[in-house]
């Protein structure tokens, strides 16, 4: 009988320590779906907000989290899959490409609003880009660099070695053999290394706070030396900033819905890329 | 294409893969470079014993970082303090308890939790936690530490639990056979013998989680109140270092004192995540030796 009791206290230990780490993600969930469900509407994505943010949509900051994704991902995966492909296929153990290693898993470690102000002082002030979507692209770009490059590494691994070596052996440079065959090969797994980082630099808010984020701003940025409004800061500002916090709850909700959809879109996206591709193997 | 042709493009893109290789080197020392140079010029005019001893950061009269760190480590200390068993166990109930099936679903829903924004969770805290903390416990609002280390809790989970779960899967299997064949039941060997067994990895787990804590900046931003004093307790409205650099960077006027001194807490902040990650590095790769 005490055996017995036990055995049931202990399963309900563990079960219920599971359950309550589900249960934040439920609430999470629930609280945001069903509060900013009612406030959403195609109107509310692609209107200009209005009558001092407390009504209409937030068109600007879409349109600028888009433009600033884009600025990361254009800036952070070749440069990142470059990195990837040297640690893999060119370099051998040394003490320099340790120090690689090392530095690449410190870059990843280190506090994101650091990145803010690295960005800060090497984009906005030292290469003069000022405070616009183009600096606080880079700076994403920069953060995101560890986690393309390892993502982008565990995909290269995938690749067997005899694949390469036919390559070599039909006469193909080592160049022609990572763009003809390796990279081709490897081409899923970096992809859903690279729609996670999208996703999560989406999500970012820390490292554009002083690199071009605005309050707000009169129409959408068109270019990319402008400053942009962004889905995480609009959030941000309106749960936080806004001189009527009360009154904007229902956009504040409706905006952490838009943000929580497209990072949930983008990951599932990543999951299903990631699903078919090991099921080919 | 002719043959030299084909050869000056491999030798020209060996060139170009290597330089992005050496570009990571060069960030980590720009990033180091930036925080030297802007601390040196911060204690060239703030004596170091006033910045680690003053009790007040009150800029433009003193910079005494106590307050924050203080912050800082009460919210990071409370977030452990929950999120280590709850991790550990689920971690346990994950690789030991749950049948495969449950296993793949539970999995992918924890990962899931990584995935949502800071700035969503920030969020929560305003309107869902901080109401249930002021309501609980009679505070004004419950802005303060509690909340904080309630949400950095809920995005460190998900790290501690991933980390806990490879760690309790590297312990051999022999050990839970001779666990069991001596005559001990599966709670006994589970507490007693696996996660005895796995403690280097848990503590890889719990100090990535904690840096993952100490390095957040939107959730303690929204949620603790930002109250720039030494706090009571974890009723009290507290300031991390994060959202004091968040907080003031965007109104400093550039290189004055503050914004100097801004770059030394961020000098601090990394030396203190640096010393964390390093420490569950090391505690990792032990794990990855056992295995």
């Amino acid at each position: 009988m005490k055996k017995r009791l036990s055995h049931i206290l202990n399963w309900i230990l563990l079960a219920g320590s599971t359950f309550i780490v589900c249960l934040f993600l439920a609430i999470i969930l629930w609280d945001i779906f069903s509060k900013g469900w009612g406030a959403l509407s195609i109107g509310f994505i692609t209107n200009y907000p209005t009558n001092g943010m407390t009504e209409g949509g937030i068109l600007p900051a879409v349109v600028g989290t888009v433009m600033l994704t884009f600025i990361t991902t254009l800036f952070a995966v070749p440069l990142g899959v470059a990195c990837a492909v040297y640690l893999h296929e060119y370099a051998r153990p040394s003490a320099l490409t340790n120090l690689i290693r090392a530095s690449i898993r410190n870059l990843a470690g280190i506090p994101s609003i650091i990145y803010g102000l690295f960005g800060l002082a090497l984009f906005v002030q030292s290469l003069r880009l000022g405070t616009s979507v183009l600096s606080a692209g880079l700076t994403l770009g920069l953060l995101s660099l560890p986690y393309i490059i390892t993502t982008a590494e565990e995909a290269l691994k995938r690749i067997p070695n005899s694949m390469r070596e036919a390559t070599l052996a039909l006469g193909a440079t080592q160049f022609e053999t990572i763009t003809d065959v390796v990279l081709p090969k490897a081409l899923p797994g970096i992809l859903t290394g690279v729609i996670l980082t999208i996703s999560r630099a989406a999500g970012e808010t820390a490292p554009i706070l002083f690199t071009g984020v605005a309050f707000y701003i009169n129409g959408i940025t068109t270019s990319v030396n402008q400053e942009f409004m962004a889905l995480p800061y609009h959030l941000y500002m309106l749960s936080t900033q806004h001189n009527a916090v009360e009154q904007v709850r229902p956009l504040a909700y409706a905006t952490a819905l838009v943000l929580i959809m497209l990072v949930f879109v983008l990951n599932v996206f990543a999951f299903v890329i990631r699903f078919k591709y090991r099921s080919q193997d | 294409m002719t043959t030299g042709k084909r050869e000056f493009l491999d030798k020209l893109f060996k060139q170009l893969f290597k330089v992005a290789g050496f570009i990571t080197i060069a960030l980590l020392a720009g990033i180091l470079l930036m925080l030297i140079a802007n601390s040196i010029s911060f204690f060239a005019k703030i004596s170091p014993v006033d910045f680690f001893t003053g009790q007040q950061w009150n800029p433009d009269k003193q910079y005494s970082i106590l307050p924050l760190v203080v912050s800082t480590g009460l919210v990071a200390f409370g977030s452990m303090i929950i999120a280590v068993p709850l991790g550990i166990l689920s971690a346990a109930f994950l690789s030991e308890v749950a049948p495969k099936k449950l296993q793949a679903i539970l999995k992918p829903i924890i990962e899931m939790l990584a995935a949502i924004p800071s700035v969503a969770i920030g969020f929560l805290g305003i309107v869902l936690v901080g109401p249930a903390i002021s309501a609980l416990f009679g505070t004004q609002n419950g802005l303060n530490a509690l909340n904080g280390s309630i949400l950095l809790a809920v995005m460190a989970l998900p790290t501690i639990v991933t980390i806990s779960e490879d760690a309790i899967n590297a312990v051999p299997k022999s050990h839970r056979e001779a666990s069991l064949a001596l005559g001990a039941n599966r709670w006994q060997t589970l507490f007693k013998v696996t996660i005895p067994s796995a403690v280097p990895g848990l503590i890889a787990a719990v100090m990535l989680g904690l840096g993952r804590a100490l390095g957040e900046t939107m959730t303690v931003l929204m949620a603790t109140g930002n109250a720039a004093a030494i706090p009571k307790g974890f009723l009290s409205s507290v300031r991390t270092i994060t959202a004091t650099i968040a907080i003031e960077m965007g109104e400093v006027p550039y290189e004055t004192t503050h914004y100097f001194a801004l770059f030394a807490i961020a000098a601090l902040l990394f030396i203190i995540s640096l010393v964390i990650n390093l420490t569950g590095e090391y505690f990792a790769n032990r794990l990855r030796k056992f295995q």
